[in-house]
């Protein structure tokens, strides 16, 4: 060691992480203890209602998917220095690609035919709507954090719109499109399982989660073996260096912008082509806002957003059990255990940092005496 | 290890500090090891060592900031413990950073007061203090106008109110941390009037620096520290730079650059009339014109922020040109052609930027990620969309093999090398294309005296390779011994153009002063 008390690099990405999830959850029993449950019990229930049984495990998996997007689009734009609050209003926008596509071409060709055109309009419409703000935070000045918060009620409201009135399918209430046809939809997990023989409940987990991981890999390989990952990293680090090395900042900006909404307009592969078959209301559900949380806890790295991701699919899945079996475990009180996760896992990352250095550094210093 | 000398060591009834064994690790690393200073009531002390000997912790635990593992502090001869800065004020110690620590929007008088106002009611702590302030210049000869606001001082005046606030808190042992990295030459002279003073009046005072010249040109004993470690103190009348040198690096040093006359060619780059102001509207280049030839280094000397920064930003394209032109090896640019930084380097322009931290390095990054910094689009470093990693990595350890850069292990850090290792990488990675042009700005800012050495050899040989060289540097002894032809930039102009050989320190000092009138600032006393 040359310099400092620095961690190792298995403390930093397994350790840290670790420790900072059992302090949450402490914190989180106390919650429940302080409510007049037990803690053990509660736990027993949410991880038994996440991975206990092959639904629980199907829901859990589907969650993750919508927050693996999520989570590589908050972490693309992270690299670039950009804070895309726009996650939901971009998924949500990008579920008007997929929906169209899906909803043009359903009669024409079957799901495998469907899936790259419905991808590439996902990810299209997603990167159109993370344009804007990208535009006018590298060209005009106005910060992305505010315009993508402002672009995500537009979303809602003309999506509300087109539903109600545009999309609708005739003669009902609800504000919904008609159903993707049959064979057109991505099939779920438990028909493919069904094909090969094995049965196993009817969960909303589709085909889509084998995207999610593709995209994970791509993210990676853009991120860090890739000119345009140095880029995107060099203005996120240092802007005034990637002026020096010839890079157009204010283009880069843009561009991880798009690539960021692109990403999270994946959320619709799952929702729109997948669980749900049509375009419904909200059915982003909150997804593009975690995908924060994800971000955060995975370090922007897609190994750890995958990871981050599953531990929240579990906490949406688990959480949902919870409220379900204890009266007194309200859906509220979910949130507030998803949230001290949230906060130990992200916002205190770093608290626990330092206290471990110094119990490494005279772990070094103890064994160097001997 | 060295054992420690001591000369010149008097009764212990002189001494104003006396430090004993003062040990300080950061985790595995010993910034300070068995330190021993003794300083004298009223002597000037130099601590002289490279980056990271350890003078800035060996201050830090005098003033307070840190506390040391073990060792003992005296101040006029009783035993301390100084918990933090406040202890220290009061033990009579003041300190001056090497970066001001004043309001800018504030006066003189308020900004001394700040933090010692000993009375509830504003106006009776100002009206006390511009009593005791008065007799505070009367004594020392110090005099700066009260009244004015810090922002419209210059920056000697502006040195002169940090140590009036030491003096004002009844500092009887002033540290000055690099006190004249940022003076003109006229304003060093001021300075040291002053220190010369304080002395006669009893202070004793201790100067960290790195510059050798002023050590022996002011202190009067100078202590050397190398790798955590008290080398030696000396007398400053018995020893010379040489020797300090030596001590500090711990090897023999060659402090002149050693190099054959120049021999210049054609003119590789022609600026004319340029001028560029900023979004302010204030003009940072005023019509600056001149010729950089094959051949030779030409330096730019200058106070900080006199535009040579705009200069290099300019001509390497990461500023757009405004007014006048450029010719960049016969092609020309200027306000309608425009060229990117990329293409700036396509013609064969290398620039080591002035500010490595801001612009030639990002510190997060692996070391070969650095290394190919504004190379990353070439094919040499890219195979069928992405990057090749092992292309880069081979380019790496080949400029660390080259410019000696150490440790060489391209995936460590940017930020995890040392100072002198940072820019040895980065002027490794502009010169490896052989560029007909080297912008370079502050080659040595940050870096120790052994890697100095080799830069400059470095420089040297790219200028007898044929190629042109600009470097900017506001260390003039650097200008002076590097160059063969010197610029002096004042206000955005170039009020000075002459041969190397031919001037000196105090010449380019005048040359630096000249304002926009035309005359010299007359320096206010």
């Amino acid at each position: 060691m040359s310099k400092g008390a620095k961690l190792p690099v298995w403390a930093d990405v397994a350790l840290i992480p670790l420790i900072n999830v059992t302090l949450a959850f402490l914190a989180a029993g106390v919650v429940v203890a302080l409510i007049g449950e037990n803690p053990l019990d509660a736990v027993e229930v949410l991880v038994r209602g996440a991975f206990g049984y092959d639904e629980g495990v199907g829901y859990t998996l589907y969650y993750t998917t919508n927050f693996i997007f999520t989570g590589l689009a908050v972490a693309v734009a992270f690299h670039a220095g950009l804070f895309n609050i726009g996650g939901e209003g971009q998924a949500y926008i990008g579920g008007l690609g997929v929906g169209l596509v899906c909803l043009a071409l359903d009669h024409l060709m079957p799901w495998w035919m469907l899936l790259p055109i419905a991808i590439a309009a996902g990810m299209i419409f997603g990167a159109a709507w993370a344009f804007i703000p990208g535009y006018l935070q590298a060209y005009r000045g106005s910060h992305v954090v505010i315009t993508t918060i402002m672009f995500n009620f537009i979303a809602s409201a003309l999506m509300v719109y087109l539903l109600v009135n545009v999309l609708i399918k005739p003669g009902q209430m609800a504000p919904e499109t008609r159903d993707i046809a049959e064979g057109a939809s991505l099939p779920l997990m438990h028909e493919l399982f069904a094909q090969v023989g094995i049965k196993i409940t009817q969960t909303p987990l589709n085909l889509s989660i084998f995207v999610a991981l593709l995209a994970s890999f791509l993210v990676w390989l853009l991120i860090w073996r890739t000119r345009w990952g140095y880029a995107i990293r060099m203005i996120g680090h240092n802007e005034s260096a990637a002026v020096y090395s010839g890079i157009n900042p204010k283009k880069m900006v843009v561009v991880a912008m798009a690539i960021s909404g692109s990403l999270a307009g994946l959320v619709a592969i799952n929702e729109v082509m997948g669980a749900q078959g049509r375009i419904v209301l909200d059915f982003v559900a909150g997804s593009g806002f975690t995908g924060i949380a994800v971000a955060l806890m995975g370090r922007n790295h897609p190994v750890g957003i995958i990871l981050a991701s599953l531990l929240f699919g579990a906490l949406f899945q688990g959480g949902a059990e919870l409220a379900f079996e204890f009266s007194t475990i309200t859906r509220d009180l979910v949130v507030v255990i998803q949230g001290l996760v949230i906060l130990f896992c992200g916002a205190l990352a770093y608290m626990m940092r330092t206290p471990l250095e110094r119990l490494f550094a005279r772990f070094a210093k103890s064994r160097e005496a001997n | 290890m060295t054992a420690i000398e001591k000369q010149g060591l008097r009764g212990p009834v002189s001494c104003a500090i006396r430090l004993e064994k003062i040990n300080k690790s950061f985790g595995a690393v010993r910034a300070n090891a068995d330190v021993d200073l003794e300083v004298e009531a009223g002597e000037i002390h130099a601590i002289v060592g490279e980056n990271g000997a350890g003078k800035s912790t060996l201050m830090s635990i005098l003033y307070g900031f840190y506390s040391a593992d073990s060792g003992r502090i005296f101040v006029a001869d009783s035993e301390v413990q100084i918990s933090d800065s406040k202890t220290a004020i009061s033990l009579g110690i003041g300190m001056v950073h090497q970066h001001f620590m004043l309001v800018e929007n504030f006066t003189v008088l308020e900004n001394i007061v700040l933090g010692a106002e000993g009375s509830w009611s504003l106006g009776d702590s100002l009206r006390t203090a511009r009593r005791k302030l008065q007799e505070i210049s009367d004594t020392y000869g110090l005099s700066v106008d009260l009244d004015t606001l810090t922002s419209d001082l210059p920056v000697g005046l502006q040195q002169r109110v940090e140590i009036l606030k030491a003096l004002y808190r009844g500092a009887r042992i002033l540290i000055l941390d690099e006190p004249t990295g940022v003076l003109t030459p006229q304003e060093v002279d001021q300075l040291f009037a002053i220190l010369r003073t304080l002395r006669e009046q009893g202070v004793s005072v201790l100067l960290i620096t790195h510059k050798l010249q002023e050590v022996i040109a002011i202190s009067d004993r100078v202590s050397v520290m190398r790798a955590g470690r008290m080398v030696a103190t000396l007398n400053t009348a018995q020893t010379n730079r040489e020797e300090l040198a030596e001590l500090m690096v711990g090897r023999k040093v060659l402090l002149r650059v050693d190099k054959r006359p120049a021999v210049a060619g054609d003119t590789l780059l022609a600026v004319n009339n340029l001028s560029w102001r900023d979004d302010a509207g204030v003009m940072r280049l005023d019509d600056v014109s001149f010729d950089l030839k094959a051949g030779e280094i030409v330096g730019v000397a200058g106070v900080s922020g006199n535009g040579q920064t705009e200069l290099l930003r300019v001509l390497s394209g990461m500023l757009d040109i405004q007014q006048g032109s450029i010719a960049v090896d016969g092609v020309l640019v200027d306000s309608d052609h425009q060229l990117t930084p990329k293409a700036v380097r396509h013609l064969g322009v290398g620039h080591v930027a002035e500010d490595r931290h801001r612009d030639g390095m990002v510190g997060a990054f692996e070391a070969q990620e650095t290394a190919i910094m504004g190379f990353q689009d070439e094919a040499e470093f890219n195979s069928s969309g992405f990057l090749n990693r092992t292309a880069i990595n081979q380019h790496c350890v080949r400029l660390m093999e080259e410019f000696d850069v150490r440790p060489v292990s391209p995936t460590l850090k940017s930020a995890g090398f040392s100072g002198g290792n940072q820019q040895k990488l980065v002027i490794a990675r502009e010169m490896a294309p052989k560029p007909k042009i080297l912008l370079v700005g502050q080659p040595t800012r940050g870096v120790d005296i052994g890697a100095i050495e080799f830069i400059h050899q470095q420089i040297v040989a790219l200028r007898d390779s044929g190629s042109a060289v600009l470097v900017v540097s506001v260390e003039l002894e650097e200008i002076l011994s590097l160059c063969d032809r010197i610029l002096v930039m004042s206000e955005g102009r170039i009020v000075g153009d002459v041969a190397a050989a031919e001037t000196d320190a105090r010449s380019l000092g005048l040359m630096m002063s000249i304002s926009r009138s035309g005359e010299q600032q007359e320096a206010r006393r």
